[in-house]
């Protein structure tokens, strides 16, 4: 029996040889660069770590198509270089043939996450070539946030603009009752005083009581000739 | 009865008068004008020009326009009128460069306050592409051009591919010219006494951002590169006519001389105070906020350049690792170079396969790309801006400085059309201060609202390039000649010395009768034969399946704005002055007559 065994095993190894090429079909190549993405922290990547990938490809395929059979054995790793990047097939247990790509395929997309995980890497630094990767979606906020910003600095300069609106109105309603109040005859020298330039004083907001300094200049009272 | 002098609202002290005028002069072209044209001229070299034109034409002319202010105390049309009633177009051309100025220089701002209100997101919206439909790559557009092209052409701008497709109104951009005009009319509606305490933190709050950036920028990795670049100087340019040129155009539009801002400023000025010394501290102060600025932006440039030169370094890297499965690591940007040679040796045929892609990285390049206006503040410093750490708040900080800057330049635009205005009796008695200003607002805004159009930033740069050059040349050399030549030196001189009580050194004298006035009749020659040589005029428009600028010949429509722009300006000097000259003979006419 062992001498039957030995052929068989030798053809199944030849077999599985020929499955797992680089180019061949239903085979995906590998990609992981270690040191870029840990740096110091890079493990090295020896045959434990094969079997790790192994175990995640099983167990992507396991969920992905429910075929409870499918062990790890059935992954073949071929053209390991020190890059570090392979190429892998999966055949399929009841055949002896690879499993088609689009399976393969698809289940490594929907995995990808828990496959990254795994080795502490990233879409980035674990690629799968001719696998796409589905870039995840930008958060979008239902309100753009500067909508927001913008009604908050937008409601602030109107009330600023009502605000400074309303006391320079307010101010001269109390200008004009002042000078309603007192007589006529101090208002001829009021309107005199009152009006600078062709701009009424009031709107002119001076405090009470300012000096207004460009009376106080004695070389302007008389006028160039 | 005694006419009692009237007086004008004034300034509560010198201090505010100097804070305005630097809030004014200090604006966008010393952040992002003069660090280019420092790269383009020579480096370090540009300061011997760039200095030798300020003592020659900024210092003087800048004190010339503060002293016929404070003298005439009325705004430009009113001095100019005082000063000989032929040249009130002088003021006009001036109120009306304002005019034009305020329609667009608004527009910047907009983008200020969209691009900062944009800055509070994490990630910032710039640093990425978004993705395409299928979420199965980059969208194309931003692949092809970089993510803060893509967010400045199509996210903000939403950019037509010439100025023939006007498109429709972008509500987004609409609604921030808005705000921008509603924030300047929140500043000039009391008049000085609100400009007054505006111009504290419109004047200041640059430099302390400026202060903050320059700590940030030089501790940046890289930035050394960029300050080396830009310091070393290139003597041999000193030789190249341009370099002079734009060292005095540079001088002459950063101060902001001939649109009657400064002349209305000076106006609400005590007649006795020292403008000569305010003068020189405002154009000082000016050149050297450009030279701090240049060195800010070096130092970020320096970063940018680095940092895409260390990636492009890294994409070569990864190429070659890949393609030859070397271990992940081996290659360093130390070994890089040998490397390739070892690998094209050892394998030639794969080598001369994966030849093409590999990009020439250099650091040179890199530094090499020159840019201006708003494609350095919007796209070069945001794609510098993205790779910092903590970058929200640098956004924020740089925005809110380019905000203050703008409308601290707004505010001098606005108070140069409505101190004419309101010096002007007719309209003044018949509405308040705060209804005109009002008007103006809403004028400017809804003519603004054609820079948000699709096409708007072709429009902005036609705007831009020729609504205020050409006529800011005329009207200032109109100016100093009349004021040394049509109202008479000496007399200028005494009353000057009447007013202030300083004596008019011969430095001035010289300067503003000859020196000055020569130089701008170069420039102006040298202005007119450039468009003349160039023969028609073209603009770059964005070409969105390329995800480049390409360069496009101005239509018909758009060459008669441009005319249009320059002659409404120019040619109210001569036309008033004429229409000057009719009325007064008609006036001797009838007086005779009548005699």
């Amino acid at each position: 029996m062992l001498v039957a065994l030995f052929p068989t095993l030798s053809l199944v190894t030849v077999i599985h040889a020929q499955l797992c090429q680089p180019d061949a079909e239903n085979a995906f190549k590998v990609r992981l660069s270690l040191k870029t993405a840990l740096g110091d922290k890079a493990y090295a990547w020896n045959r434990n770590e094969e079997y790790l990938f192994k175990a995640m490809v099983a167990f992507s395929l396991r969920t992905f198509s429910n075929k409870e059979t499918i062990e790890i054995s059935n992954v073949l790793l071929c053209n390991i270089t020190k890059r570090v990047s392979f190429w892998f097939v999966v055949t399929d247990p009841s055949k002896n043939q690879t499993l088609p790509a689009s399976e393969v395929q698809e289940a490594i997309r929907m995995n990808r996450n828990r496959i990254n995980n795994a080795f502490f890497l990233n879409d980035q630094t674990l690629e799968f070539l001719e696998i796409p990767t589905t870039l995840g979606p930008p958060t979008e906020p239902s309100t753009p946030i500067w909508i927001i910003i913008f009604g908050v600095v937008f409601s602030l300069v109107v009330v600023g603009i009502v605000l400074l609106i309303m006391s320079g109105i307010h101010k001269q309603r109390r200008k004009s009752k002042a000078l309603t109040e007192t007589g006529d005859v101090e208002d001829k020298y009021e309107t005199v005083v009152t009006i600078e330039n062709g701009i009424p004083c009031d709107t002119l907001d001076s405090k009470e009581g300012r000096i207004n300094r460009a009376f106080a200049a004695d070389g302007e009272k008389l006028t160039s000739l | 009865m005694v006419e009692m002098e009237k007086a004008r609202p004034q300034w509560s002290n010198p201090l505010q008068f100097v804070f305005a005028c630097i809030s004014y002069a200090v604006g966008l072209g010393n952040v992002w004008r003069f660090p280019y044209l420092c790269q383009m001229y020579g480096g370090g070299g540009f300061l011997v020009p760039y200095l030798i034109m300020l003592i020659l034409e900024g210092m003087p002319l800048l004190y010339l326009e503060l002293a016929v202010g404070q003298r005439m105390r009325q705004g430009s049309i009113g001095a100019w009128n005082m000063i000989s009633p032929y040249l009130r177009g002088v003021g006009i051309a001036s109120v009306v460069v304002s005019f034009f100025l305020s329609m667009y220089y608004n527009m910047i701002n907009a983008w200020s306050f969209w691009y900062l209100f944009h800055s509070f997101q994490d990630p910032l919206p710039w640093s990425s592409c978004s993705l395409n439909s299928n979420l199965m790559g980059y969208d194309e557009e931003c692949d092809r051009a970089s993510s803060t092209q893509y967010f400045w052409y199509r996210k903000t701008l939403n950019i037509s591919p010439s100025i023939q497709e006007n498109g429709v109104i972008q509500w987004e951009q609409a609604l921030c010219l808005i705000l921008a005009w509603l924030v300047v009319y929140l500043c000039i509606l009391r008049g000085t006494e609100s400009t007054g305490k505006v111009v504290y933190v419109t004047a200041s709050l640059p430099y302390c951002v400026l202060i903050i950036y320059l700590v940030r920028g030089l501790t940046l990795h890289g930035a050394v590169n960029g300050l080396a670049y830009m310091f070393t100087p290139k003597l041999e340019q000193l030789a190249n006519p341009k370099t002079w040129i734009s060292a005095a155009t540079q001088i002459f539009f950063s101060l902001g001389l001939g649109f009657g801002s400064l002349i209305a400023f000076a106006s609400y000025n005590k007649p006795s105070n020292n403008c000569q010394k305010h003068a020189i501290i405002v154009s000082l102060i000016n050149s050297s906020t450009s030279i701090f600025a240049s060195i800010v932006t070096f130092s970020i440039y320096g970063f940018k350049a680095t940092f895409n030169y260390e990636s492009c370094i890294n994409k070569v890297i990864l190429l070659l690792t890949n393609t030859f499965d070397l271990e992940d690591g081996f290659l360093t940007s130390g070994n890089l170079e040998e490397m390739k040679t070892h690998l094209a040796s050892t394998y030639p045929k794969e080598y001369s396969e994966v030849f093409p892609q590999i990009k020439n990285c250099s650091l040179e390049s890199e530094l090499d790309t020159a840019v201006q206006g708003t494609g350095l503040s919007f796209i070069v410093y945001t794609e510098a801006i993205k790779n910092m750490e903590v970058s929200q708040l640098w956004s924020v900080l740089y925005f809110f400085m380019l905000l203050m800057l703008g409308i601290g330049s707004m505010l001098g635009n606005t108070a140069a059309i409505l101190t004419p205005l309101t010096d002007s009796k007719a309209i003044s008695s018949r509405l308040p201060k705060e209804a005109i200003s009002g008007l103006i607002c809403i004028i400017n805004c809804v003519i603004g609202l054609t820079f948000t159009l699709e096409s708007g930033n072709y429009w902005f740069d036609i705007f831009n390039d020729y609504a205020a050059t050409l006529s800011l040349l005329l009207i200032v050399l109109v100016e100093t000649i009349a004021v040394c030549y049509i109202y008479g030196l000496r007399r200028f001189e005494n009353d000057l010395q009447v007013m202030t009580g300083c004596k008019l050194s011969w430095y001035w004298k010289i300067m503003w009768a000859f020196v000055s006035p020569l130089l701008i009749i170069s420039l102006l020659i040298f202005y007119l034969v450039d468009y003349i040589l160039a023969g028609t005029l073209t603009y770059q428009a964005w070409d969105a399946t390329q995800g480049h600028l390409v360069t496009k010949d101005y239509p018909g429509f758009a060459l008669a704005l441009i005319g249009l722009l320059v002659a409404a300006s120019t040619m109210c000097i001569p036309l008033v002055a004429l229409g000057t000259f009719i009325m007064n003979r008609r006036k001797r006419g009838n007086t005779s007559t009548i005699a």
